[in-house]
This record gives structure tokens, C-alpha cells and sequence, in this order.
């Protein structure tokens, strides 16, 4: 039938036209964006949004009584309530504005100052990025917590037997990516958060790189803190949130003090507002909010399930054509990942084949990708990593192939 | 003996032959080949360039008034940057060193190299050739 093969066909030409910048050159070459985990490209709708704002209700939000004002909280407040319903949380108040996925960890970091005592213990993944791991080791020297490191194989995925051994009555958090970004790993979080409950210990994951690709239900993962950036899923640069379980929000004392954020303000005794208030300090990023939430509209439009299975053929394709490349070897061959391919070829540094196929128009990331331990079992100093979203085409992968070859034959 | 904007311009010459950035860059590799490489005693943390992805290793010695420059580096356009700037400032007296332009860099079409946001900063080894011509040139007085 005609119908289903048009509907099973994902129109990617046609998406390709929202972005704008997908068709320009550079360095004389139509780009190709192959650098979306870092920060994905912004369609023209989310554009709009922004402009929308500042050219037609840009004010304060939560203080004024004029009509301006009461524009952008209304839809501030939608956007948040958008974010809610996109990773199924409870209730909107469990969802904090943050400016991105680092900021969100921070907090929660920073709140578990008062929750812990010496000799606890948290349990960390190798896998992780520098802002999964920094902000928790310095959480370790405040209070004399104890870091554990779940190991990773060979193939880039989790020793999930280790880590029930790391688990115990003294294990108080355990913070793991939901998608390693230097390497594409989905690590089997369902489990990982049975055992650290069963254990008595609360979960953050890392949803940066899970939420462009993986549309996560926190309420069926029933996990307590999940963080994510909107500059990673066709949204701003600068925002993102942290989505907490009520109960922990509670838990958790603000994490700055400022305007928005207090109920009643005397020289002798502040108190706080109440959810999400309590951890909104200050002026937020309110056009990049309200962006976030069109953003999730865009992509919900097109739909996860679909991304999904087009990103999938993205992988397999690129992947084999990659393979052909003779010494090329992939890091990270865990069986479910997304569309993510770290890779070296033979000896040449990661800093030369990227520096050629920029000339070529090509945007990948090289280097150690903010995951330093990763890099370090394998014993290399980076890695070439091409990052696919569902804008990119097969014909972009043969392009990047070629220019590839190319760098190759330049650099050997 | 040849001063450094002799030099310099001797290597704009040189690149001005290529007509595209792909036979520039092959040039400039096979620069890196000729770099007079550092001691691998001399690899140390202390003679590493900061804010450089690549690794970046550059070593002086004073040799009659002149400093003397070697290096390396394991990336090797990096290393083709670092040889060309290796063969315009090495061999000279700190004072000229410090007089010395950069100009010819972007005659010579490396100058996406120049940024001083590029993670394999051309501007911090041309910073750091400088601050050996600074040392050893109190060391001179
Ligand atoms: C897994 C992971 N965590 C955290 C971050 C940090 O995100 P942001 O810089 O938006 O705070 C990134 C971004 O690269 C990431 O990939």
C-alpha cells in the first residue's frame, strides 16, 4: 500500500529545511554537521520563538501586574509544564530551570553538602563527563564522602557486577550518564537504579546525552534527579533543567540565594519559596526557557520513535562505511548506543584529521571529549568523534568518508 | 646569517608555489619532517605548551648570543606549524626575536591558526618562543 511506505519514510529533505544553517558553507564546502553531541543545530521554529519574545513581550517574569509581564510568565510557566509532560515527570514544580546540565549537577551537589556525612560513600561511573564527575569529588572534599568507580570493558559499557559489589548500606547517591557522550553507550539504567534503591541510595543520571535521542520517562525509571541541556535537543544554548523527585527537592536546601527564590526576606530570617521557586533564583534565561519547551515541540512533532530509528540507520550505515577505512578502529561497541562514532585511525592524532576535514566543511569533535578516564583506559589521548542527528543524510556519511580517505593519505 | 624576516619572507616565497590549502598543508607536513627535534629528555611537563590539544613540546639553548630552538609535537600538522616557526626564530638573538612580527603567517594562508581561541594555539608557541627570548635575554645582561 501506498499510504504505510510513505508513512514508514522519514522525510529528511524536507526536515533539513527548518535549519537554517545547514545550508551554508564553510571553508567553500556545503557543512556538514556531524558535531551534535556537543550542541545540536536550531530549527527555524525555535529561532521564532526567540525572536517572538524579544520583539513582542519581553519583560521580567513572576513580579509585574502589566500585561507584558503576565505574557511572558504564562508562557515561561508553559514551558516548564511542556518539559513535565515530555519526561512524564509528576507534577511541574519538580521541574527546576537550570542553564544547562552542568548547573542542574551543581545543585544537586551542592545540596547533598548537608545530607552527608564522612565515610559515606557515592558510586560514579567510568564512563562519565567531566561535569558528572568534578562537581561531586569537590561535594567529597566538603564532606569526606568516599567516590567509588563503577569499571567499563573493553567494549565501552558498564561492569554491572562490580558495581553491585560497590553497592551498600553506606552508598548514599550513585550519578551515572543515561549515554555516554565520548563513546554512545546506553548504560542499562533501569537496573542500575533497582539496585541503588534496593540499596537504599538515591540516583542522578545524566540524560545530556540520552535526551536528544531517547525520550525518558522518569516516573517508569523511577529515578530521583535526571539533568538535561536544551542546547543538546534543537534547543538555546544556556538552559536546561533539573528534574527532581518532590520529596528530594524538599530535601535539598536552595542552592543560591536571590531574588524569586524567597517567600518572605527580613535582615533577621529569610524564608524560601516554595517549589521550584526554592532553586530559581534570580532572573532566568527566559526566552531560552520558553525555547526549550517549543524545542521539545518540534521534536515531539516529528516524534522520538522515528528519530530514533532513522538515527539507528545512520549508525549502521556510517559504521560500515567507516569500517572499510583500513586501521580505522571504533571505541565504544556496546550493543545498544546512539548515534555516536568514536574513532582513530591508525596512528594519526585525533587534532590532525579533524583540523583537515574542517577544510572539507566537516564539524567533528577531537580530543578527550570532557571524559579524560574514558580516554585513559583505552590509553590514547583522544579520539575522533562523529556525532549524527536525524537532520544528517547518507550522503553526508559518504562525503565525510571521502574526506576522510583523504585526510588519510595526507597525514600518513 | 639570515635575519628572521629574511626568513619569514623566504617562506611566504615557499607557499606562495601552492595555489590551494590542500597542497599548503602537505607542505607544511613535510616541514614537520625537518623540525629539529627536542631530546626526549627534554619532553618534559615544563616545556609543554599550555592550551594545546595536541602535545606540543619546545625546548631552548643559548649558543653565542643565539637561542636555538627544538621540538616536537604528536600531531603533525602541529608539528609542520611549530617547524615553520621553529625555522624563523631559531639561530637569532633574543632582542630580534622579540622585535619579530607574525605577519607572514597569514601570508602564508595559516591564518584559521592564528585565532587566539584555537585550541592548538599558533599564538601560544609564538608566545612561548617569546618568553624564552625573554629569559634568556636577562640572562644575557
Ligand atoms: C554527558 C554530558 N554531561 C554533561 C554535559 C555538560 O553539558 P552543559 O555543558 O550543557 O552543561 C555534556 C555536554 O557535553 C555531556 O555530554
Amino acid at each position: 500500500m501506498k499510504v504505510a511506505t510513505e508513512k514508514a519514510h522519514f522525510d529528511v529533505e524536507s526536515i533539513r529545511k527548518d535549519f537554517p544553517i545547514l545550508s551554508r558553507k564553510v571553508n567553500g564546502y556545503p557543512l556538514v554537521y556531524l558535531d551534535n553531541a556537543a550542541t545540536s543545530q536550531t530549527p527555524q521554529q525555535v529561532i521564532n520563538s526567540i525572536t517572538n519574545y524579544y520583539s513582542q513581550y519581553n519583560s521580567n517574569i513572576h513580579r509585574g501586574v502589566h500585561s507584558l509581564s503576565q505574557e511572558a510568565t504564562d508562557a515561561y510557566e508553559q514551558a516548564r509544564i511542556k518539559i513535565q509532560k515530555h519526561f512524564n515527570a509528576e507534577k511541574s514544580n519538580e521541574i527546576i530551570f537550570t542553564s544547562g546540565t552542568t548547573h542542574a549537577i551543581n545543585l544537586v551537589a551542592s545540596g547533598f553538602t548537608s545530607l552527608l556525612e564522612k565515610g559515606d560513600e557515592l558510586v560514579v561511573s567510568a564512563l562519565e563527563h567531566h561535569s558528572n564527575i568534578v562537581p561531586w569529588q569537590m561535594l567529597c572534599e566538603r564532606t569526606g564522602a568516599i567516590m567509588k568507580v563503577i569499571p567499563m570493558n573493553e567494549h565501552g559499557m558498564l561492569d554491572l557486577a562490580e558495581y553491585e559489589n560497590l553497592l551498600s548500606e553506606k552508598t548514599k547517591l550513585v550519578f551515572i550518564n543515561h549515554v555516554s557522550n565520548a563513546l554512545g553507550t546506553v548504560n542499562p539504567v533501569q537496573k542500575i537504579i533497582e539496585k541503588a534503591h534496593a540499596a537504599g541510595a538515591a540516583v542522578l543520571l545524566d540524560g545530556a546525552q540520552a535526551a536528544p535521542h531517547i525520550k525518558a520517562d522518569v516516573q517508569a525509571l523511577d529515578v530521583d534527579f535526571y539533568v538535561v541541556s536544551a542546547h543538546k535537543m534543537c534547543g538555546p544554548t544556556g538552559v536546561g533543567i533539573l528534574y527532581g523527585k518532590e520529596e528530594w527537592l524538599n530535601k535539598l536546601p536552595p542552592y543560591q540565594g536571590g531574588g524569586e527564590m524567597i517567600a518572605t526576606v527580613t535582615f533577621e530570617k529569610t524564608t524560601y519559596a516554595d517549589l521550584p521557586h526554592k532553586f530559581e533564583a534570580g532572573t532566568p534565561n527566559i526566552s531560552g526557557g520558553i525555547a526549550f519547551g517549543d524545542a521539545l515541540d518540534y521534536m515531539n512533532t516529528i516524534g522520538f520513535d522515528k528519530i530514533a530509528a532513522y538515527e539507528q540507520e545512520l549508525l549502521e550505515y556510517a559504521t560500515e562505511k567507516l569500517l572499510k577505512i583500513e586501521g580505522l578502529r571504533i571505541y565504544g561497541v556496546s550493543e545498544e548506543k546512539t548515534a555516536v562514532i568514536s574513532f582513530n585511525i591508525g596512528e594519526i592524532h585525533p587534532y590532525d584529521i579533524g583540523t583537515i576535514i574542517d577544510k572539507l566543511g566537516i564539524a567533528v569533535r577531537t580530543g578527550h571529549h570532557c571524559a579524560q578516564p574514558v580516554m585513559d583506559y583505552y590509553k590514547i589521548p583522544g579520539t575522533v568523534r562523529a556525532s549524527f542527528a536525524f537532520y544528517n543524510t547518507k550522503a553526508e556519511i559518504d562525503t565525510f568518508v571521502e574526506a576522510l580517505e583523504k585526510a588519510k593519505k595526507m597525514l600518513s | 646569517m639570515s635575519t628572521i624576516k629574511e626568513i619569514q619572507d623566504e617562506i611566504v616565497e615557499e607557499f606562495e608555489l601552492f595555489d590551494d590549502w590542500m597542497q599548503r598543508y602537505e607542505h607544511m607536513i613535510e616541514l614537520g619532517k625537518s623540525l629539529p627535534l627536542i631530546e626526549e629528555k627534554y619532553k618534559t611537563e615544563e616545556n609543554l605548551i599550555k592550551g594545546c590539544q595536541s602535545k606540543v613540546w619546545v625546548h631552548a639553548e643559548m649558543e653565542d648570543e643565539k637561542l636555538v630552538f627544538t621540538a616536537d609535537s604528536d600531531a603533525i600538522i602541529t608539528k609542520g606549524i611549530i617547524a615553520i616557526l621553529v625555522r624563523a626564530y631559531s639561530n637569532q638573538h633574543p632582542n630580534d626575536i622579540l622585535e619579530a612580527d607574525n605577519k607572514f603567517i597569514d601570508e602564508i594562508g595559516l591564518k584559521e591558526h592564528l585565532s587566539p581561541t584555537r585550541a592548538n594555539g599558533l599564538v601560544s608557541m609564538i608566545k612561548q618562543l617569546k618568553m624564552y627570548a625573554i629569559a634568556y635575554k636577562t640572562q644575557l645582561n
